[in-house]
């Protein structure tokens, strides 16, 4: 179903008329600059009731099915309210584990008693989701998966440690990747995937802090945490199958995504009219021609990424490397932002060194704090160097 | 507040789409890199069978209108054939005579429809354009006086050994024109050959004094003809460039996925890879300028648009290539020194293009002014 343009154009003008009366105000604390970030009760509770207000006005999953919260509509209609929301530099809609990752996959492969459950409370923000694949000695090798599940009952009894377990401490269930079967044949084989309750004895998320001085994920210890053998999602063994499908939600792979506005945006326009402000030597800072130079690189890369991004459905542009821009996108748009908050975060004369918390800070050390945040983009998800060997050996077809 | 403008207009007509393919498959068939290599060191640089298909496939008349005997495709259309062209380090003075083509086309107009005929024919044609060697000034310097006789040199005129028209920029008590002048007008001794670094290509400078032009293009159009000539020069030299760096990284590739040191695939190692990566998607982000200029220059006098888009062109093209090139030996390891491994031909073709109207600072400073002082922007 492929609504007309008249009637998403007039459904922008709603959304953005809805958003200019209830985009909530600047609460006057900190808030996170995306949902890995979440450190604070205060934090949590204003993002909680900011995403239940959205999905009360019809505006979040609105392409999922209406009977699980969602509106039934194409998602054409979700991505306007996604880019109504940058624009409107509306706060973020926090719960990304459960809107886009864990909805999806409960839609596509759940049964019909999990889908009732969980996916209208995802939408309304009542529960909180939370991933616990990676392991202090194994990050991205998800198949050497060391926690243990051993059933009893009508239980699993539950021992081992996850970590980087974002929202894990607020989180009122897990999606769990653990061992039930050591002895299997193959390793993968082992594995079975749970949707498991936070909320019971024995399982303890102690957050870590960041290079930002903020909190958001977790160490999560299971100490004979004992979970109903019903949160069992598909067969015991079956849960590699499960979590490789998880990981295509999150990785964008596979489409299905309750909300895109999972983290602030930061443009170009936004480093030109900081920096344009800005003064070095008694002058504008943009009169100085290395500065203008670099200026220049930093457009130059932004228009880049904007043009491939559009060229991707030119295909007769793609038929010497197919999957090539859209395997670089990570690689490429990651780490620019990367640089490009570092360089407006260094270009501030002494007050380069202020950060979030001093009343002298550029935008209150915005440009500091988001450099330093900008590593969850260019590390998680696969580091920028897997992403270089990704494109090396997909793309360019290069040796391992 | 400032508000990058962004058109970010990127398509391929039809036409572009079958000019990319029949390119691309006549470099394949007729231009394979043996047959470039075996020119040279020749006189012409080229085969001039070559030549004459290029011309009975209509290349020389793609861009110019109907009028003039073209196939009225625009401008845009060039951009694959170039694309292609630069994929088989392919010289030929194609690339001389569209320059030429659009510089009397956007001065003259129907006016000068005898001369682009000829050009569209297969005359082949150059611009006649540096003083010395600076991008960057009017370069008027050449003088035409009040008896109709040119006084001065032109220096690396492009294909010049070849040229049956210059379109010879000149000055006219001060004010820019062109002279058209017929090879057969310069003095014997009038070309002195350059050594090129890229022997796929051919210069030379050229002496025109006493020499009196066929015909001369006056007027205001001159100036802005010239302009947007040589920023449609930058558009191509990119997609011919960017062409070329496609083919180098395919020969790295290659290299890197057959040769065997220490016992593994040197493809094997990040070294090697993640530099090879970052070739890759600076050819990509070229393509992407290149394309979108192709999509947004017209006959028109060109936007503030295109020109942001042809510079930007120019620059990324440039910049991924003389990357390749230099990699390409080096990666190649002591045979890449060789004249032998075709890494020579792209590091040489790498150090031609990066001047060609005007480098990388050249055009950088331009996009600063365009980009950063626009009042509409501030």
């Amino acid at each position: 179903m492929t609504d007309s343009k008249a009637a998403l154009k007039a459904f922008r003008g709603e959304v953005a008329a809805w958003m200019a009366e209830n985009v909530p105000a600047d609460p006057g604390f900190l808030l996170p600059l995306t949902f890995l970030e979440v450190g604070t009760e205060q934090q949590l509770d204003f993002l909680r009731e900011w995403q239940h207000q959205l999905w009360s006005a019809g505006y979040l999953g609105m392409h999922w099915p209406t009977e699980y919260g969602g509106q039934g509509a194409d998602p054409a209609y979700q991505f306007i309210v996604d880019k109504e929301l940058s624009r409107h530099n509306a706060p973020i809609i926090f719960n990304t584990i459960g809107l886009n990752w864990v909805g999806p996959l409960l839609l596509d492969m759940g049964t019909e008693e999990e889908k009732a459950q969980y996916v209208k409370n995802i939408l309304s923000a009542e529960e909180i989701w939370c991933q616990g694949f990676s392991e202090p000695d194994h990050g991205s090798d998800l198949g050497a998966v060391q926690t243990r599940a051993v059933k009893e009952g009508d239980e699993y009894v539950v021992n081992g440690s996850k970590i980087w377990t974002t929202l894990g401490n607020y989180a009122d269930h897990m999606i769990l990747l653990a061992r039930t079967n050591p002895a299997a044949e193959r390793k993968y084989d082992g594995l079975s995937f749970f949707l498991s309750p936070m909320k019971v004895a024995g399982i303890e998320a102690h957050p870590i802090r960041k290079v930002t001085g903020e909190y958001g994920f977790n160490q999560t210890f299971f100490t004979d945490a004992r979970i109903p053998a019903s949160c069992l999602m598909g067969e015991e063994g079956g849960g590699w199958k499960v979590a490789m499908k998880t990981l295509e939600y999150e990785r964008g792979v596979t489409a299905g995504q309750a909300s895109g506005h999972w983290g602030v945006t930061i443009q170009i326009d936004d480093m030109i009219n900081e920096l344009r402000a800005l003064e070095q030597d008694g002058e504008a800072l943009l009169s100085d021609p290395i500065v203008r130079d670099d200026l220049v690189g930093f457009m130059m890369e932004a228009k880049a990424l904007s043009l491939s991004a559009r060229r991707m459905s030119v295909s007769a542009l793609n038929t010497d490397y197919p999957m090539g821009l859209a395997l670089s996108v990570k690689y490429r748009g990651t780490e620019y932002e990367r640089r490009m908050k570092q360089y407006t975060a260094s270009k501030q004369g002494a007050r380069s060194a202020l950060y979030v918390g001093d009343a002298d800070a550029v935008r209150g050390g915005f440009w500091q704090r988001a450099y330093f945040s900008n590593f969850g983009a260019t590390i998680g998800g696969g580091t920028t160097q897997v992403q270089a060997n990704i494109i090396a050996e997909h793309v360019l077809g290069l040796p391992k | 507040m400032f508000s990058y403008p962004q058109n970010l207009a990127i398509s391929l007509t039809e036409e572009q789409g079958m000019l990319l393919d029949v390119a691309r498959g006549f470099v394949r068939d007729q231009a394979p890199i043996e047959a470039v290599r075996a020119q040279l060191e020749t006189e012409t640089g080229y085969e001039s069978r070559i030549w004459q298909s290029m011309v009975e496939m209509g290349w020389t008349g793609i861009s110019l209108p109907d009028e003039v005997g073209g196939a009225g495709m625009g401008i845009g259309s060039a951009v694959p054939v170039f694309e292609a062209l630069g994929g088989g380090l392919l010289g030929t003075p194609l690339l001389s005579t569209t320059i030429a083509g659009q510089l009397i086309w956007r001065a003259a107009g129907e006016k000068a429809a005898d001369w682009l005929g000829r050009l569209c024919g297969g005359q082949i044609g150059t611009i006649a354009l540096l003083d010395h060697a600076d991008w960057g000034v009017p370069n008027t310097g050449l003088k035409l006086d009040e008896t109709g006789s040119l006084s001065g040199r032109k220096h690396f005129v492009a294909d010049a050994g070849v040229t049956d028209i210059f379109v010879v920029v000149a000055n006219e008590n001060g004010t820019p024109v062109l002279a058209l002048v017929e090879r057969n007008a310069l003095a014997s001794d009038a070309l002195s050959e350059n050594v090129l670094i890229d022997l796929t290509k051919r210069a030379a400078n050229v002496d025109f004094t006493g020499v009196t032009p066929a015909h001369v293009v006056r007027g205001d159009s001159v100036a802005s003809a010239l302009r947007d000539t040589l920023l449609l020069g930058a558009l191509l030299t990119a997609a011919e460039t960017t062409g070329a760096a496609g083919r180098c990284l395919s020969s790295i590739t290659e290299y890197l996925k057959t040769r065997k040191q220490f016992g593994k695939l040197i493809g094997s190692y990040q070294a090697l890879k993640h530099p090879t990566v970052d070739i890759y998607v600076g050819m990509e982000n070229a393509r992407s300028f290149v394309y979108h200029g192709a999509t947004i220059v017209a006959d028109e006098p060109l936007s503030s648009d295109a020109e942001v888009a042809c510079r930007m062109a120019k620059v990324a093209a440039d910049d991924v290539m003389v990357y390749a090139g230099d990699r390409a030996v080096q990666f190649h390891g002591g045979f890449g020194f060789t004249w032998e491994c075709d890494s020579t031909l792209f590091i040489r073709r790498a150090q031609w293009a990066q001047q060609m109207y005007g480098g990388a600072i050249h055009h950088r400073k331009r996009l600063a002014a365009l980009l950063l002082d626009n009042e509409e922007n501030g």
